[in-house]
């Protein structure tokens, strides 16, 4: 390709050349063992698994079911081919109207209705990906940092700094009160970002989250917009997971708080909200992202930069038609729920069989495992690694570890359970107690090595401090970041 | 709201800064269309939109053959049993054939004469979001492209609002119709190099009307291949040619340039204006130089094409006979769309600059100019827009270097209305005519050299500004869905 010799990257630009997009990250060895070897029931049925995946396929019939019965929804179909030109024609970045207002609908109803939505305030990105990075574009500089809750999800580290130059400083959270974020480690992460001399522009959390599946209680909420309305920074909460709740009570956005704290509390232009269809109703091929602000500003310069990431207008109007079918959304939301909630303890019962824990949710696509007492060495992340090529190799199911979300404690991993059907769901699960079981006699062993372990002690707690600092550095990441060739359209994941 | 220091303390500086381009004059025509939108019965009295280069004339075309292919939709009975792999489909790569389709017809818009590599093509938000994607992968804030001018205005904003990157400017001259010459690159360049800025490219659009020919193609290859620079070509109007000299594409010119360094070669492309599918945001990068292939396509992330979208596109444009019959159809039709607009102006003694592609006409009102200043361009302009009632695009908006020249758009409307807008026209021009012959006494020679003076400062100070927008560049609420214009 070209001259020889020629330096290609003194001709490129600088983010063309440096590895912030992420993907020469070790931890893609699961999607590429996932892609040579796919798991299929009939054709490869001792393929790899794919569990590392976060998509939402319980719902998919209804959804089809919906649109048999409705095709005048579509602009392909003889019944909607009259709207064929003004659809095709229209690039207002507004997005349709009926577009907007259903979108602030199913927010509303994803948030059982306590809550009313403001259609112009809506702001359509490219998917989540996309209402990410406008975010960080409207609220943060080159060099200034945002706090960011750990374990966070790994795309992260591309959407929100990649083009942007802005920096991500994570708060940490312990499992040791099942990794809560409180004000207090907020706090402490806002004041030493302070001490390094950075400017912090705000705080961004997932909340259900991604990958605890938890979700936050209203007073933590409360608690997290006072502090930002004193700090003078914003909060933005990535809300993509709402309507996947399956137990343990309501969901309560930040918007929710917003409307029922004090005035004098909350400082609204501080607030944002973003939002996809990707997870909630399994639609990521759509790119419906959304960042909804009630910032005026951030509406109005997030909707001049959504020119570069608009949905298409055939999908807008698909969706504007069943996202106003109260009766459709409603039975939709519910059963979602429903299947999640099945799907989750069938689930979290089977691994249980296996003496292995979860993280207690009541949300998301996924379990937050707990394999720690698998780890060969409990306070190494080396060894957190190491089990997690087992479980690839061996075990063949592709699972995402702890440092992937930069957790600070080795030896969990992020488990999703709502993209495959309940067939392989089964065979993931016989796999896990295949190797449980075949394993309890290393455990054993283990036990017998104690003398050994003391001794190294403090070698051990040395090799774990260099780990866990180069750790700190790496940049992580997994779904959302499709690497070449993952998740084709003939994957045999998928149902067709 | 906040006050306005804290304000400042709050957003990002791209959040304050007016690069997004929509405090600018030149959207006083679409905030006068948007206001008083003409339709045929609704509103026959109100504002033509003649700003506006889409492409209208063949969406019968598309329907015709949806009706024919109702399996290459995902939500028809027919395809609905591809919908759950089509709606989790979100791989940055796209749909194999989608990426095969659109490497096709992008061939087959070119007359065959060049083959194109599905792995190269890359998805982005539209040609907006291809143009971004680009410059992000190839200069880093501060970093400089050269910019023929007249040029698409939404370029200050795609170009430079995100990514820091500088634009500088060509100049061109209708002594020659505004054709690039090797002289003026050499000289932005050099001109450039003394200030320090650092020139990473020439990027290559075309708002004339006008396809380059193979010589100058040629010349614009050498030079950038010289100075090691890079080549971005918008050819998103590839298929709107309808004359002589055919479309070149800057694919076609490199395979006989055996020496040229391959990794400066990009091209931008989209279906907006060739299939007039702008809402479906189906823009394209391709490039020559794998690793803007590897860094483009993980950008795409940030605005991918539905996969909807690209499950449908890539069956249609999968049917050979269709595309090659709508490319036939589609040229014929701006063919002659474009004839009879031009010969309407002609009759009114109204030039246009010769053209042979695109969905505009560089329209010459030079001579309907107080004097030959800028501001005369701006006060016409606004004659046009508030009494003629047409929004057309004042020649400084695209940074044209001389006043008096106006793009008019003819492809987003129906014969009827575009009747209606030549009457219009002509009625001003007549009457504009009579009242020329009345006031002739008043010029004074005194008066002419004053103004001349103004022309050069005029001239002058434009040339640096870079605060010009028009289409794709909304203001609040234009093009409605409900926007009597789009026929329903």
């Amino acid at each position: 390709m070209g001259l020889p010799g020629k330096n290609k990257g003194a001709v490129l630009s600088k983010i063309a050349t440096n590895n912030q997009h992420g993907e020469n990250s070790e931890y893609f060895d699961g999607w590429k063992a996932y892609d040579k070897d796919p798991f299929h029931l009939s054709r490869n049925p001792h393929g790899i698994i794919q569990m590392g995946l976060a998509e939402n396929q319980l719902c998919l019939d209804l959804i089809k079911d919906w649109v048999k019965e409705n095709p005048e929804a579509s602009i392909c179909t003889l019944e909607g081919i009259h709207q064929f030109s003004d659809i095709a024609n229209f690039q207002d970045y507004h997005g349709l109207k009926k577009f907007r207002q259903a979108i602030a609908h199913f927010m509303g109803k994803a948030r059982g209705g306590r809550v009313t939505f403001d259609p112009e305030r809506v702001v359509m990105s490219g998917g989540a990906t996309g209402a990410n990075e406008t975010i960080m574009f409207c609220l943060a500089d080159p060099g200034d940092v945002f706090l960011i809750p750990s374990p966070y999800y790994a795309a992260f580290d591309r959407d929100l700094r990649w083009r942007t130059g802005v920096e991500i400083i994570p708060v940490p959270c312990s499992s040791s009160d099942n990794f809560k974020l409180t004000v207090d480690a907020a706090e402490w992460a806002y004041k030493k970002a302070q001490e390094s001399n950075k400017k912090v522009k705000g705080l961004i959390l997932t909340n259900p989250s991604n990958p605890l599946g938890t979700m936050l209680d209203k007073d933590t909420l409360t608690n997290l917009v006072r502090f930002v309305t004193r700090k003078n920074i914003h909060l933005v909460v990535d809300e993509i997971y709402a309507a996947t709740v399956f137990a343990g009570g309501d969901f309560v956005s930040v918007a929710e708080v917003v409307n029922d704290v004090d005035i004098s509390e909350v400082n609204v232009d501080l607030i944002h909200i973003v939002y996809s269809l990707s997870k909630d109703m399994g639609l990521p091929g759509f790119r419906v992202g959304i960042v909804y602000s009630f910032n005026d500003s951030v509406v109005s310069c997030a909707r001049k930069m959504s020119s570069f990431g608009l949905v298409s207008s055939q999908t807008q109007l698909m969706l504007a038609s069943m996202l106003s079918d109260d009766q459709f959304v409603d039975n939709f939301l519910m059963e979602s729920s429903r299947r999640l909630g099945i799907r989750h303890k069938v689930f979290t019962t089977g691994i249980k069989k296996a003496d292995i824990a979860c993280l207690t949710s009541n949300a998301g696509l996924f379990a937050w495992m707990d394999l720690r007492h698998l780890l060969r060495d409990r306070n190494s992340f080396e060894s957190e690694i190491e089990l997690w090529h087992i479980i690839i190799d061996r075990v063949k199911l592709n699972v995402s570890p702890g440092s992937s979300f930069r957790c600070t404690e080795p030896g969990w991993f992020r488990i999703c359970f709502a993209n495959m059907d309940d067939d392989t769901l089964h065979v993931a699960l016989g796999r896990i107690q295949d190797f449980v079981s075949k394993n309890k006699n290393k455990i054993v062993e283990k036990a017998s090595e104690n003398d050994q372990v003391i001794q190294n002690k403090s070698a051990k707690k040395l090799k774990w401090t260099q780990t866990n600092l180069r750790l700190s550095f790496r940049r992580l990441y997994e779904d959302g970041l499709s690497s070449p060739g993952i998740m084709s359209p003939h994957s045999p994941l998928l149902r067709a | 709201m906040s006050q306005g220091a804290c304000e400042n303390q709050l957003l990002s500086k791209l959040a304050l800064s007016d690069k997004h381009g929509e405090a600018s004059p030149y959207f006083h025509g679409w905030k006068a269309y948007d206001n008083n939108p003409f339709h045929p019965t609704h509103n026959p009295q109100g504002v033509i939109q003649m700003g506006l280069a889409e492409n209208q004339l063949c969406s019968d075309l598309i329907k015709e053959w949806i009706k024919e292919n109702p399996q290459a939709s995902i939500c028809t009975a027919e395809g609905i049993d591809s919908f759950s792999d089509i709606a989790v489909f979100q791989d940055y790569h796209g749909l194999k054939q989608f990426r095969q389709a659109i490497a096709t017809f992008m061939e087959r818009a070119r007359g065959g004469r060049v083959r194109f590599e599905a792995e190269r093509v890359v998805m982005s938000g539209g040609a907006t979001g291809a143009n971004e994607t680009i410059m992000f992968c190839l200069a880093d804030p501060g970093d400089a492209f050269l910019v023929p001018t007249p040029y698409y205005a939404a370029f200050d904003r795609d170009l430079r609002w995100r990514t820091g990157v500088r634009i500088i400017p060509v100049e061109c001259s209708s002594s020659n119709n505004f054709q690039i010459t090797k002289q003026a690159l050499e000289s932005a360049y050099l001109k450039a190099q003394e200030t320090g800025i650092k020139i990473k490219g020439l990027i290559i659009s075309n708002p004339l009307g006008t396809s380059l020919d193979r010589e100058t193609l040629e010349s614009l290859v050498s030079f950038i291949n010289d100075k090691q620079i890079h080549l971005v070509c918008d050819e998103i109007y590839a298929a709107t040619v309808f004359a002589e000299p055919g479309f070149i594409s800057v694919a076609e010119i490199i395979q006989e340039m055996y020496y040229v360094n391959r990794d400066l070669i990009h091209i931008v492309y989209s279906l907006s204006k060739d299939m007039g599918l702008p809402g479906f945001r189906v823009g394209v990068v391709y490039s020559y130089n794998d690793v803007v292939v590897s860094c483009a396509r993980r950008m795409s992330s940030f605005g991918l094409v539905s996969s909807q979208t690209q499950s449908f596109l890539a069956a249609m444009l999968s049917d050979q006979s269709f595309v090659d019959n709508f490319l036939v159809e589609v040229s014929k039709r701006v063919a002659k769309r474009h004839h009879m607009f031009t010969e309407g102006l002609e009759e009114m003694g109204i030039s246009c600059l010769r053209s042979n592609a695109g969905l505009f006409v560089l329209m010459d009102l030079r001579h309907m100019l107080k004097d030959q200043t800028f501001d005369s361009e701006m006060a016409l302009w606004r004659v046009i827009i508030n009494k003629v009632k047409i929004n057309v695009s004042p020649g400084s908006s695209f940074h044209c270097s001389e006043p008096g020249w106006f793009r008019v758009c003819f492809a987003n409307m129906d014969e009827d209305t575009l009747q209606i807008a030549l009457e219009r026209i002509k009625d001003f021009v007549v009457g504009d005519r009579a009242n020329k012959n009345k006031n002739c006494n008043c010029i004074c020679n005194n008066k002419r050299e004053n103004k001349k003076r103004k022309s050069f400062q005029k001239n002058l100070k434009l040339s640096l500004s870079s605060m010009r927008y028009e289409e794709h560049v909304r203001s609040p609420k234009l093009m409605s869905p409900h926007s009597p214009l789009l026929r329903a």
